[in-house]
């Protein structure tokens, strides 16, 4: 039976097995990559996605399950219309190969709609989820900053 | 803009780039044997490789792969800046498989001599040499070899497209070529007539690219500065298209499940996965299956399912074995004397220091798994997939799908990380048999973690014995003795089906090459036979050498009851002078005194590796809650900082990777197979435990050096040697979690 769902505010209908990942809705089914595989264990980051706004790793929610409006980096915002957090990633040159950036960047923007000046504390307890093996890190911490405060400044 | 999908429908059964209306230019003059690999439709030119023109922009063609290094911003610039082509006018899009793009620089490196003592003449007697890498077709993204290679070859095709586009517009305007000049992707006249690149493509066309001297230093606008990255945006607003993205109509999914043991298979059953939801077919794979369904998750899911009988592995059943077997060819004679100054069996007088070390298997982890997308069609392959080797990826792939290569077009996405293990043709060769039992239906093929933490290429473990004398403070005699299973034998055989001629000199790098004057110095290289696949990992043997060079140097230091950093710099000094830069560089960035408080410890690490010598400085803290490191300091010599912006990343990249595997990394084997499988059992740095870095590079190597290695080795001895100055203990074994209480 078709199960519908909202992402990056449109519904689709989706039918597949109730217990396939939502991540792997969003990449095979509706076409949406940016949300990316790494692990399938919730132990990587790379397929984060907002639920109601809230961080959740997509490769441990089953598409039954599903309780809310589901936003993916291409949501968040597309060359030409980006979020604040995108331009802060682009400013500070962050991405390396850029595998686990969509996931970076959505649970980064989840912190800052939670917490809108993080303290370096802050920042590593909701980050250290999020592994990147090219070692963006210094980087993502000096954009999440600056982010932070161009919100602040909003 | 040209955009991927552009230029590949029009080079669907060809295997080259087409140019839609408009040039392609690059000089070649000094290699004109190697065919042009971009063909053109009617009404269309092809000049030579690099650059294409038409009238929507400039596409600079990279001979080399993005795996996060950087490399096609910086290859881009080298063209730009010759060129005079607007920064944001530019597209980068990967060459195809071609002996146009073979890596001179790559073969190079292979040479029987010091590089850091490379003369002119060395140095071009290299470049010479280089050429045989054109007959064997190295289209290869390793060994941080691109810039290098690419440094004079994509500047030149800038400057000839250049004068071109001038020739034509002088035509055009009936203008003198010399009145004429270029900026900001126009040719503008001396009355200030201005007329844009694109709107000479079709003019352009009959020109022959006039070869011209290259600008000098002083006239450079993008190189030398931190230029915007061509693949940001793409990679912040998950638009960037990986091999696991790629998304082509009526296309299915597919994963794979091999031998872990890394053998035949004896027998499956896939009654239960056959029936279960989305499932399409299962393949027998001859070491292995694969699951094609409609949903990947679906087909890992019924992967899982089969039931399996595998054949036993090749090798020794389990790690300690696999040691012992290292152990013993460290007795058995070398392979290799790469370095052998003074004579290490006279005596000498001195204090005598002895140690022996060991390293463990590494994966390469990368952040997407293995993956490739395959469509095999009107008896044409096309594969579209993240690789370090384009004409290897190719030449395996029409072997395994029963075709010829000129049928096989390869598509090089971005990659996920690369460190080295996308050198292998592995995955792509799965993707390419998949398809071609279902001609016709695209297959996209995702490996799982486990998949890939199971079916790795390792860094190989190693073990080394070393034998020093120092008195008066410094070193007067090193002794050392390398053993490992062979990366280079392996995987050319591997790739080539032989094992090159001679002693493995790549064996022995980080430690037979380093830039140390002292009396006595003799390195062996003793080569393990062990079938445990493995394979290049980032840095390669200097991620084990400089571990062990750089440690015992360190102990060495401490036996003479010297500054660790001044131990280094009085013997660099005697050999190479950029090297002793750094050494002094980082001293100073960090206000080294070789004094710390209590609670403090700092190490400072060296290796010359990939032509760029990289001194590291790193602090640690107990925090009474573990140890963390605070703060590491790099100083690194390439020669020419392109882009300062990317060699700083990519030496921040490097020590990071480093500080991961020194620190917790270790591929343990059981039973014939490795035993870890996720993130879980095989982490790497995280937010919260990486420290502050400073970088400071200079510019005094008379040759250029590569950036996306060098970075990695200094750090595990500079990690090493800081945790020794904390705690009084010495771990001469990795991972440093062993011996030390490190917050993870």
């Amino acid at each position: 039976m078709a199960i519908s769902l909202t992402i990056n505010g449109r519904q689709h209908s989706v039918d597949l097995p109730e217990d396939v990942p939502l991540l792997w809705v969003l990449r095979d089914e509706i076409g949406l990559t940016g949300t990316k595989f790494g692990c399938g264990i919730a132990a990587c980051g790379a397929c984060t996605v907002h639920i109601d706004g809230q961080a959740v790793r997509s490769c441990q929610v089953a598409l039954a399950d599903v309780w809310g409006e589901v936003t993916t980096i291409e949501g968040l915002g597309q060359p030409g219309n980006l979020a604040v957090i995108q331009q802060a990633w682009i400013d500070h040159q962050v991405a390396q190969c850029g595998y686990c950036q969509s996931g970076q960047i959505m649970n980064a923007a989840a912190l800052l709609a939670d917490i809108p000046t993080p303290t370096d504390q802050d920042i590593d307890d909701a980050m250290q989820g999020n592994l990147c093996r090219c070692g963006t890190y210094p980087r993502m911490r000096a954009a999440i900053k600056d982010a932070a405060q161009r919100l602040g400044e909003v | 803009m040209a955009s991927i999908g552009k230029i590949a429908r029009r080079t669907f059964l060809v295997g080259s780039v087409a140019i839609a209306g408009g040039a392609a230019f690059g000089i070649y003059q000094l290699r004109k044997d190697a065919p042009n690999p971009l063909i053109t439709g009617d009404g269309e030119v092809a000049l030579t490789p690099y650059v294409l023109l038409n009238q929507d922009g400039v596409t600079i063609i990279a001979p080399r792969a993005e795996m996060g290094q950087g490399v096609h911003t910086t290859l881009a610039a080298l063209v730009a800046d010759e060129m005079d082509v607007a920064w944001d006018d530019i597209t980068v899009l990967h060459g195809p498989p071609a002996q146009a793009y073979y890596n001179q620089a790559l073969l190079g490196i292979a040479l029987p001599f010091r590089h850091y003592a490379d003369t002119e003449f060395r140095n071009s007697l290299r470049q010479n040499i280089g050429l045989v890498g054109k007959l064997l077709h190295l289209q290869v993204t390793g060994g941080s070899t691109s810039i290098k290679d690419a440094y004079e070859r994509m500047r030149h095709a800038g400057a000839s497209a250049r004068e071109a586009l001038k020739l034509a517009a002088a035509d055009q305007l009936g203008v003198a070529v010399g009145d004429l000049r270029t900026a900001d992707s126009h040719v503008i006249a001396p009355d200030g007539t201005r007329l844009a690149y694109t709107a000479l493509a079709e003019a352009v066309r009959d020109i022959t690219p006039p070869d011209v001297a290259l600008r000098p230093r002083s006239e450079w606008k993008y190189l030398g500065k931190s230029m915007p990255r061509v693949d940001m945006l793409g990679k912040v607003t998950g638009t960037a298209e990986f091999g696991t993205d790629v998304v082509l109509d009526g296309m299915k999914f597919a994963t794979v499940r091999m031998n872990p043991k890394r053998a035949g298979m004896v027998s499956y059953d896939d009654t239960a996965a056959r029936n279960m939801a989305g499932v399409q077919a299962v393949v027998d794979l001859g070491d292995g299956i694969a699951v094609v369904a409609s949903n990947t998750w679906l087909a890992m899911q019924a992967a899982e399912a089969v039931e399996i009988i595998w054949d036993d592995a090749p090798y020794p059943a389990d790690t300690a074995a696999m040691m012992a077997a290292i152990a013993a060819s460290l007795d058995a004679p070398p392979d290799s004397t790469v370095r052998n100054d003074g004579d290490v069996t006279a005596v000498v007088e001195g204090t005598e220091v002895v140690a022996d070390y060991r390293v463990p298997f590494l994966a390469h982890a990368t952040m997407e798994p293995m993956s490739a997308t395959a469509l095999l069609q009107d008896g044409a392959l096309q594969i579209w997939t993240g690789n370090q080797a384009p004409v290897m990826t190719r030449d395996k792939c029409a072997a395994a799908a029963g075709i010829d290569p000129e049928m096989v077009t390869v598509h090089t996405t971005l990659m996920g990380g690369g460190f080295g293990r996308r050198g292998e043709t592995d995955y792509a060769v799965q993707a390419a048999k998949i398809a071609a039992t279902l001609p016709g239906t695209p297959i996209r093929m995702t490996w799982t973690r486990e998949e890939d933490m199971q079916r790795d290429f390792y860094r190989p473990a190693a073990m080394a014995r070393f034998r020093g004398v120092v008195a008066d403070g410094t070193a007067l005699l090193v002794d050392g003795q390398i053993a490992a299973p062979s990366v280079s034998h392996q995987s050319i055989m591997r790739q080539m089906g032989q094992v090159p001629p001679g002693p493995d000199r790549a064996h022995v790098e980080g430690a037979a090459d380093q830039p140390y004057g002292i009396p006595n110095f003799r390195i062996t290289g003793h080569l393990t036979d062990l079938a445990v696949p493995i394979g290049f990992w980032r840095s390669v043997a200097a991620s084990f050498n400089g571990f062990f060079m750089d440690t015992f140097i360190d102990e060495m230091a401490h036996a003479a009851s010297a500054d660790p950093l001044q131990f280094r710099l009085t013997l660099a000094e005697r050999e190479h002078a950029p090297s002793a830069g750094v050494i002094r560089a980082v001293g100073e960035m960090a206000g080294w005194t070789g004094q710390t408080p209590e609670g403090i410890g700092r190490g400072i690490g060296f290796c010359y590796s990939f032509g760029t010598p990289t001194a590291q400085i790193v602090e640690v803290e107990d925090t009474g809650n573990g140890i963390r490191i605070n703060k590491c300091w790099i100083a690194c010599d390439p020669g020419v900082a392109l882009d300062p912006a990317i060699i700083e990343a990519q030496m921040i990249s490097g020590a990071i990777y480093g500080f991961s595997a020194a620190m917790q990394e270790e591929v343990t084997f059981a039973d014939g197979q490795a035993e870890q499988y996720n993130f879980t059992d095989y982490d790497a740095l995280r937010m919260h435990n990486t420290p502050a870095f400073e970088v400071r590079i200079l510019e005094t190597n008379p040759h250029i050096g590569g950036i996306g290695e060098p970075g990695t080795p200094p750090a595990m001895p500079a990690l090493g040697n800081a945790l020794f100055d904390l705690t009084g203990v010495r771990a001469r074994e990795l991972p440093l979690i062993k011996t030390y209480d490190l917050i993870l």
